[in-house]
Order: structure tokens, then sequence, then C-alpha cells
């Protein structure tokens, strides 16, 4: 049992943008991202003064250049909160800004502080995946992994082999309701709201601002979908279609104690439950969810018909339908992924966990009465994670 | 008017969803595709490329508004001035000023709001296009917002002077057009123009384009509104009396510049927009091509350019590094040596004299000047810590044995200074450089009879030292390359100007002030009142008199210099008697302390009977001036007449209008 009860306060993230030279982050430092972020989290928390903010930890896959530098220190340092505000970097892949939350958690019910800033940026256009890494030849050399584990694609119809049920054209539907869903939730204005306008500067376009997520693709169709290539296997079921792209980004989020959030004013949205993460076959990461909502569950003394609200990342369609499969939810469940999911607004790596939170937070607040939500998400190298919340609203 | 040189400053424009559902804004970046270190500038391809963007803003009907910003670091500098000095026709400056008019103008004539949001360094005409538009925000950050037309010479002619009084009012308008210009080309920072209303909003740089963006899409939507009072409807003339004193004060009509400014500040109150752009363009068709303005541009070149590659010097790769200096004297002089050393080289500085009471006096008026920084707040208390630490001092020369840098400050006698030079010599490691702060003796000469006179090198500032930029470097017959360069590396780390003179008697500034003193000083002797011929060179905008001069360095000092001057040149350089008398007298000069004139001391001044009139001083000061700037070119005193020039506008003050002063003897026939 915690010391101390732990509250989400609010999350903000940047637009989403596509990687790429034609991205509109394409000449835009990682650190401006998520300097901007955590410049605005403060602006929308005026009861909060910065020097209360006891850490600020910070997620990123690949730790160099723009997303060095212990990068949580530095974007204390560039968003101008007081010098005596420490930071750290986090890294669990995709799972980093999902683990700045928990760990800082940790440290609130611990007492070893009252607020905390979490959150997590990928600039995978300036860091592509796998950018520097050095494989130990140990890890092949003695089969301590499938010679596919690093590949995030090929884990992916690894999956799609255990669960045979799982076909590309279920995975092709899901994905195309995870496009619907979120052009809904746009249009709905459920998503501006939590988005930061954030500059963006080309040498040959000049400055400008983006205001919307790049990656969506709405109107997208079955058709469309099948006719797609499977880069990972030949006749496979793996496409562009149904995976989360190659994205930028950054979020972060106000943690803190239940009684600070109380002393200083600030609306707490969201009470954490649990927490957990669990290891898998690193040749399917995408099972990671399964293991650590199980665990997540037991430690809430809660069952899975208790969450009323789900916010699964979608890496891969297949993970999610694994996930839904496993715990025998349909595909089309109105609890899982209301807004939509990555596979459409896209998966900047170590950011993404804290946009689910912050959608979860909004769904609970459009819906007082649910009171259990989860936000759980796959991990490379076989790892899942999965937070569940309370609804505070 | 063809500049092929121009980098052109190019107008990127880009839609901007603006936040708030405002609607669109058309996002002008300016940029010149280079980094901060080469800020963008407006010649005619930059004009062109804003003109165009402005366009098509205008053949739209979906964009509410036009924004303007900079590339990172810098918003823009103004005009491009290699462009103006190519510049060699009326007609030709005039359209400058249309062209400049015409596409600026069309910012606030668009028919939907224009915004600029100054993210960076503005300048001159960067200043005005942001002007001209409807709102301004600027970030906090921005190091420099400037005026500067008018301490080159110009006016800030692209609409400055007609908006910016009807924006912030006349008196902060001048302060901004007149008074900062003529202040050293004083700068403010983003705050202080935030302060005197020339931006309407001012952000954090951290995310100054975002709030920047967001305040607009305010302003669009009616939840901003800005105030403009109605200036027009107040007396300007009080403020516009005012500074027009002031600017007689410095410069006594020499220059044209600051008065056009002046009218058309006047001139702005009922002066409707295209009656003040066109007063603007007129002011500017003259002042383009007038003399003042080339020299101006000719001074700015030379302090930005030349003054940091010295003409002549050997390969900086020899220069070797200095880690520990040794002050020979503990004086006035001495001290304030050793704290410019420490404040910027940051290495030990030794202090040595020949009591333990002048030592100390030294060290302490050091650290007491460190700790007024400290109560300035100009540096930390561990940067205090630090240089306190950094200085002490010695009754012997034994701890120079491991400087690398030894200076002497000591009186000014060319037995004392060798002998100096020779006990330091005993102590020091063979490469150790003795450098001299000596105004007028021969490097040469203190260097004889040294063991290694290679090493020796002039090192003459100039006061007061922590504030005129000047470093006369001067090589003896025997000084090294190595010694040379490392003399040249110490003055650029203390941040001076260096100009490599030859050992010359007076070297540049000393000796032409001298010549120039010694005939305003002989007119005296001769019999003309000393009020008159004090005066008579009021026309050239001297930062001061020459008998104001004459106060400031003292009747002594100014006596010993015209005494060695007249033993190198007899002929030219006289001693007056009139002057010794002032010596003899221990008068501060012929003013009393206050500056009001001491009748005691100017009656000193006697037995002329032939007076001149001004106009015979000055015409015989400036001839002494030429046939002496001549004389030393002939002799090598220096590279070039750059040179000269450079020495006059670092060491002496002279102002950028006179070029220094070689520029403005051409112009007047005395030189070719």
């Amino acid at each position: 049992m915690p010391s101390r009860e732990v509250v989400f306060v609010d999350g903000v993230r940047t637009p989403f943008g596509r990687s790429g030279p034609k991205g509109v982050y394409a000449e835009t430092r990682a650190d401006d991202l998520i300097v901007r972020v955590v410049r605005e989290l403060l602006r929308r928390n005026p009861a909060l003064p910065p020097e209360r903010v006891d850490e600020v930890a910070i997620a990123a896959t690949t730790q160099i250049g723009d997303q060095g530098l212990t990068i949580g220190r530095s974007v204390a340092v560039l968003a101008g909160l007081p010098k005596s505000v420490p930071g750290y970097a986090i890294d669990r892949m995709c799972a980093g800004a999902m683990t700045a939350v928990t760990t800082v958690a940790g440290g609130i019910a611990f007492g070893a502080y009252d607020v905390a800033i979490a959150g997590g940026v990928e600039h995978m256009g300036r860091h592509p995946m796998g950018e520097g890494v050095d494989p130990n030849p140990r890890f092949l050399a003695e089969k301590l992994v499938d010679p596919s584990a690093l590949v995030m694609g090929m884990t992916a119809e690894n999956l799609h082999d255990r669960y045979p049920s799982i076909t590309k054209e279920r995975a092709d539907a899901y994905a195309v309701a995870s496009q619907e869903k979120f052009a809904k939730a746009c249009a709905d204005g459920r998503i501006q709201p939590d988005l930061v306008p954030t500059a963006v500067r080309g040498a040959e376009r000049g400055w400008g601002l983006a205001t919307a997520d790049e990656p969506p693709r709405p109107g997208t169709t079955l058709e469309a979908l099948a006719g797609l290539k499977t880069p990972f296997r030949p006749h496979g079921r793996v496409t562009a279609g149904n995976s989360a792209g190659i994205n930028d980004g950054a979020t972060g989020c106000v943690v803190a104690a239940r009684e600070t959030a109380e002393e200083l004013g600030l609306t707490a949205r969201m009470r954490l439950v649990s927490y957990a993460y669990a290891g898998v076959d690193p040749e399917v990461m995408g099972a990671g969810p399964i293991p650590a909502t199980e665990r997540a569950l037991r430690l809430a003394g809660l069952s899975i018909g208790d969450i009323g609200l789900f916010e699964v990342n979608e890496a891969f369609a297949v993970q999610v339908l694994a996930f839904l499969e496993h715990f025998g939810i349909a595909d089309d469940d109105p609890r899982v992924n209301r807004y939509g999911g990555a596979i459409a607004v896209g998966h900047p790596l170590a950011s993404s966990g804290v946009r689910l939170m912050t959608q979860l937070s909004r769904q609970f607040a459009e819906e007082p009465r649910i009171r259990y939500g989860m936000t759980t998400m796959c991990v490379g190298m076989g790892m899942g994670a999965t937070v569940i919340w309370e609804n505070l609203a | 008017m063809k500049n092929t040189e121009e980098i052109v400053t190019r107008a990127l424009a880009r839609d901007v969803d603006l936040p708030g559902g405002a609607g669109t804004m058309v996002l002008i970046t300016l940029d010149n595709g280079h980094d901060h270190t080469k800020p963008s500038t407006f010649g005619a391809g930059g004009l062109a490329s804003l003109d165009e963007a402005l366009t098509a803003v205008e053949g739209r009907t979906d964009v509410v508004a036009v924004g303007l910003t900079g590339k990172p670091f810098i918003f823009a500098v103004g005009a491009d001035l290699k462009g103006a000095a190519a510049i060699t026709t009326r007609e030709q400056a005039l359209e400058v000023g249309r062209l400049g008019h015409a596409v600026f103008r069309r910012l606030g004539e668009l028919g939907i709001p224009s915004f600029a949001f100054v993210n960076g360094a503005a300048m001159g005409g960067g200043l005005e296009v942001a002007l001209h538009c409807t709102y301004r925000t600027i970030s906090s950050g921005v190091p420099a917002v400037a005026l500067p037309e008018c301490f080159l010479g110009l006016i800030p002619g692209w609409g400055g002077t007609r908006l910016l009084p009807h924006l912030i009012g006349p008196e902060r308008a001048l302060k901004l057009i007149i008074e900062n210009p003529l202040s050293q080309n004083r700068m403010i920072k983003g705050p202080e123009a935030f302060a005197l209303g020339v931006a309407d909003a001012i952000f954090d740089p951290a995310d100054f384009l975002e709030e920047s963006l967001r305040w607009a899409s305010a302003v669009l939507r009616g939840e901003i509104t800005v105030d403009r009072p109605a200036y027009a409807d107040q007396d300007w003339s009080g403020p516009i009396t005012q500074a027009r004193g002031l600017v007689d004060l410095k410069l006594r009509g020499a220059s044209p510049a600051p008065y056009r400014a002046l009218d058309l500040l006047a001139a702005a109150r009922t002066a409707t927009r295209d009656e003040g752009f066109a007063l603007e363009d007129e002011a500017l068709a003259d002042l383009i091509v007038g003399d003042e303005l080339k020299a101006g541009l000719y001074s700015f070149d030379l302090v930005q350019r030349r003054a940091k590659r010295p003409a002549g010097a050997p390969d900086s790769a020899l220069a070797r590094p200095v880690t520990k200096v040794g002050l020979v004297g503990a004086g006035l002089m001495a001290s304030q040596l050793a704290l410019l050393f420490v404040r910027r080289l940051r290495v030990p500085v030794v202090l040595t004299d020949l009591d333990q009471a002048r030592v100390d006096k030294g060290v302490d008026y050091v650290r007491t000047e460190v700790d007024k920084l400290l109560a300035k707040r100009r540096i930390t208390s561990d940067e205090a810590n630090r240089l306190k630490s950094l200085v002490s001092g010695s009754l012997t020369k034994d701890a120079f044995a491991d400087a690398d840098f030894v200076i002497e400050a000591v009186f000014e006698d060319l037995a004392v200074k060798r002998k100096v030079f020779a006990e330091v010599e005993e102590v020091v490691s063979d490469t150790c450089v003795l450098a001299t702060n000596t105004s007028s003796l021969s490097i040469t000469a203190m260097a004889e009879g040294l063991r290694r006179p290679e090493r020796v090198v002039g090192f003459h500032f100039f006061n007061p030292v922590a504030i005129l930029p000047l470093l006369e470097i001067i090589r003896g017959d025997e000084t090294d390359d190595a010694t040379l360069a490392t003399a040249l590396a110490t003055g650029k780390a203390l941040r001076k100007s260096c100009v490599l003179v030859k050992d010359a008697p007076g070297f540049v500034v000393n000796r032409l002030l001298t010549r120039f003193m010694g005939e305003v000083t002989a007119a005296v002797d001769e019999g003309t009142p000393l009020e008159t011929a004090d005066h008579a060179v009021d026309p050239l905008g001297l930062p001061m008199s020459p008998f104001a001069l004459l106060q400031l360095v003292g009747p002594a000092v100014a006596l010993h210099v015209s005494e060695t001057m007249h033993a190198a040149y007899p002929a030219r350089f006289p001693v007056s008697e009139n002057l010794r008398k002032l010596v003899s007298a221990g008068k501060p000069g012929v003013f009393h302390p206050d500056f009001t004139p001491d009748p005691e001391a100017a009656a000193l001044f006697t037995g002329g009977d032939s007076p001149s009139d001004a106009e015979a001083v000055r015409r015989r000061a400036l001839a002494a001036l030429a046939e002496e700037v001549q004389i030393m070119l002939e002799e090598g005193v220096v590279a070039a007449r750059e040179d000269i020039d450079l020495c006059m506008l670092l060491g002496a003050g002279w102002p950028f209008h006179l070029g220094g002063i070689t520029p403005y003897l051409t112009r007047v026939g005395l030189l070719p």
C-alpha cells in the first residue's frame, strides 16, 4: 500500500508529426518539443508554483544528441524552471513516459516528492529506431532472443502466428476503426484541448506552427489497406496501415501527491491505483500487456470487468487484438480506445504513455460514473506496462 | 544601384492556423540563409522578396492577418550597408528611401492587421519594418534594439521618424533616435523596448513565437485590445528643443544627420504618412551622398573589421600562452591595468612596487573595484572571490619568476625603465614578454642592453583604461614575431582593439594630439584669446575642446609628452613656455575642476602680440594634422592611413563623421 495517494493532475502533448524530411518537425529539435510541453503545463496550472516541482523525469529511447544530456534536467533549465528543480532521463523504449510517471509516482508515494513533471519525447526523424545500438553478440550466439526480436514489425508477425485467429482482415478492420474513432474525436473537440501549438521552422519554409496531428489518415478504407505491402514477411499480415507510424512528438503531465494537489488547489483528475511491468519473449513483445495487466489487476484487487475504459497503445493492431482476445473483449468494444489510437495519431516511442493517460483523464471527465480505467502498452525487448487509474471526476 | 554582393534576406511565407480558431495568418520569416553571425539585412533584393510576399497576401481572401518574424536570434538589422556605401548619386539615394517606404508601408495598409514578432536583434530598418506593423511583440531575450542611424550619419528614413513618435511619444522616440545613438550607439534590450512601448507584449524566449501567435489570436478575436495614446494632441516642442540642446552639446553642428532627424520628428506631429515618408526620402537622399555618412560607414567598417584583424600582424599561432602576469608599479595606472588583466585574462597578476604601502594600495584598489562590480551584480560572488584571489602584491620581483608577461607602468624615464627591465630579466624565463606602457619613449632604446631585447614590446593603453578600446602595440627594432604575436593575442584577450605601430616618438594618438594641441596652444601663446582658440575647432564636433583635453590629461603629462616630441622633431613640436608656467603654478589646467574658466590660469598665457581669428586657428591646426599624418605615413609608423583613423576613433574618441581624421582632411583638401 502506498504511503500517500498519487494523482494525475494534467497532461498535454505537442501535435504528433510524421518523421522524415517532409515532416512538420523535420528541422525542429527534440528538446524544444518537450520544453514547449513543460512550459504549457506550467501555464495551464498557474496554481502550481514552479519551485514546487520536485522532479522532472523525461523519457527518450535514443538518449543522444538533442535527446541526450540528461534530458529531464536539460529541459528543466531550458523551460525556465528554477535551478533548484532537478531532473533526469529515463528509458523503457515505448513505455518511457509511462515509466516516468510510475517512477515519480513511486517517489511521491514514498514521500520523496510532492509534485513532479513526467513525460517523454521521441523525434524518430532525428533519431531513427536503433540509432547507435550495439547489441551484444551473445543475444544471438546463445540464442537468448530470436533474430526477429529487435525488428518490431517481425515481432508483430510472430504474434499473428501465436494468435492464428487474428487475421490480417481483423487487423485492418481494427485499423480502419482507429482512424474513424480518431477523426470523430477530433471533430468532437476531444483532442485539440490537450495539444500544445508548437513552433516549427524550416530553412526553406521559415517559421510555422504545428497545431494538429500530422499522422492521421481519415477516410482510410479496408480496400486501401488490403493493397498495402507486408514489409516484414512475404504474404504477411503487418502493414504500414495496421501499425503505428514513425513519428515525432512529446508529452508531459503533472503528477502529485493527492494531499499536495489539495493544498495547492490543483485539480486531481485520476488517482493511481496500481501499476505493473512484465516481461515476455522478446520475439512476441506485443503480448507484453497481457501479463502486465494481470499483475496490475492483482495488485489493485480488481478484475478485468471492473475496468470501464481502456487506453491501449496501438503499436500494431495485432497486439491490441491479442490483448482483447485474451481478456475476452470484443474488437469493437466501446470501452477500448474511444478516441482511436496510435495507428491513427502516431507513436513517438517514449512519449506515448502520457498521451494514453491524458486521453483517459478526458474520457473520465466525460463519464464520471466510470470508476476505473487502464492505460497499457507493449514494450520492445519483450515487455508490457499497465497502469490502473481511478476516476476522480 | 545593382549590388551584386547583397546577401538577400528572403521573406519566407507560410500559412499558420492561429490558435483559438482565429483564422489563418501568413507568417513571414526574414531569413538570409546564414546563421546568427550574419544578421539579416535589407537590400534591394530583400525588399523585393518582402514585397512579393505581401503581394501574395493581398491576392488572398482567406487570410486574417500577416505576421513577421526573424530567423533564430535575429529579427533584422536594417539596410544593407555595403549597398548604401556603393550609392553615388542623389537620385539613387532617393530611390533607396522610396523603395523601402513603398514596401514597408504595405504592412500598415494591407486592410488586415499585421504583427511583428521581434524574436531577436532589431536595428535600424529592421526595427522600422516592425514599426510599420499594426502590433508588435518582443522576446525578453532580445539583446539589441536600436535605431543607430544617427550614430552612422543617417536618419531612420524608412518610416522611423514618422512612426515612432506617434507610437511611443516624442520623448521616448528621441531617446531611441537621437540620445542613444549619440551615446556611443547605446542599444537597449527587449524588456526596455517593451517598457518604452516599442512592443505591445513581451514573452520569454523559450516559447516566444507560440505565445506571440496566441496573443495575436486573442487580439484578432477581440479578447485583447491595445490602447494607442494620441500623442499628436500633445506639444512636442519641449522635448525636441531639449534634444536639440543635447545634439549641439555633442556635435556643435558638425554632423547634419541628428539635426535632420530632429527636423523630421518636429514635422512628424502633423505630417500625414505620405508627407512624413516623403520628408524622410529627401533627408535620406541628402545624407546618403553626404561626406559625413561616407565617413561614418568608413569608420564603422574600420572598428568592425580592421580593428579585429590588425594590419601587419604576425601569425597568431606564434603567440605563447599567458598564464601569469607581472606588473611593475602599483600606482593608479598600474592598478587599473591589474584590474583589467585580472578580469579579462583571469590569471594571477602580481603587482610590485618600492614599498609595502604602495603595493597594498594597488592590491586594495583591484579588490575594491571587484567588490563594486559585485555590488552592481555585474559578477557573481564566486567570480568576485576568484578575481580577488588572483591579484597579489610583492616587494621583490622574484614573484615574477613564473610569469609569461610582465608589463611596467613606472615613471616615464628611460633610465628608470631600463633598470626595471634589467631587474625583471634576472628572474623571468627566457620567453617571458616584457611589455611597456610607455606613451612616448622608444621601445628600441628601452630594450638596449638586455640579454634578450627581442622580447620587449610596447603595449600602450589609453586613459581611462577600462573604457577606451585602443591598444597601440609597438614593435621595437629587435622585437621578434613571437613576442608581437603574444602581445596581440593578449590585447585581444583584454578585449582591446590593437593597432600595430612602429617605434616612433609618440606613436600615433599622442603624436597627433600633441601636434594638434601644440598649434592651438601656439596660437594662444601668440596672443589669440584662449577662449577663441579653444573653440576654434568646435566645428569638427570633437568629444572635447583642446583645453578640456589638456585638463583631462593634466598639464604636467602634456608638457612631458610635448618635450619628448620636441626632442624628436624640434621644428614641428614647440614647447610652450606658457604651458610650462601653468605646470609650475600647479594648476589642473586653464579651468577650475568644475570646468569653469580660471582667470588666473588664463592670465599665465602671456607674451603674444599677433592674435589669430578662430578660422585661422582651425586652418592651422588642421594643416598641421595633415602634415603630420603624411610624415607618419612616409615614416611607415603604421601600415596604412586606415590605422591612423582607427587609432583616432578608438584612442582619442574622435567622431565617426570625421572618419577618424583622414577622410575629413581629404574632404577639406589638406590630404590627397
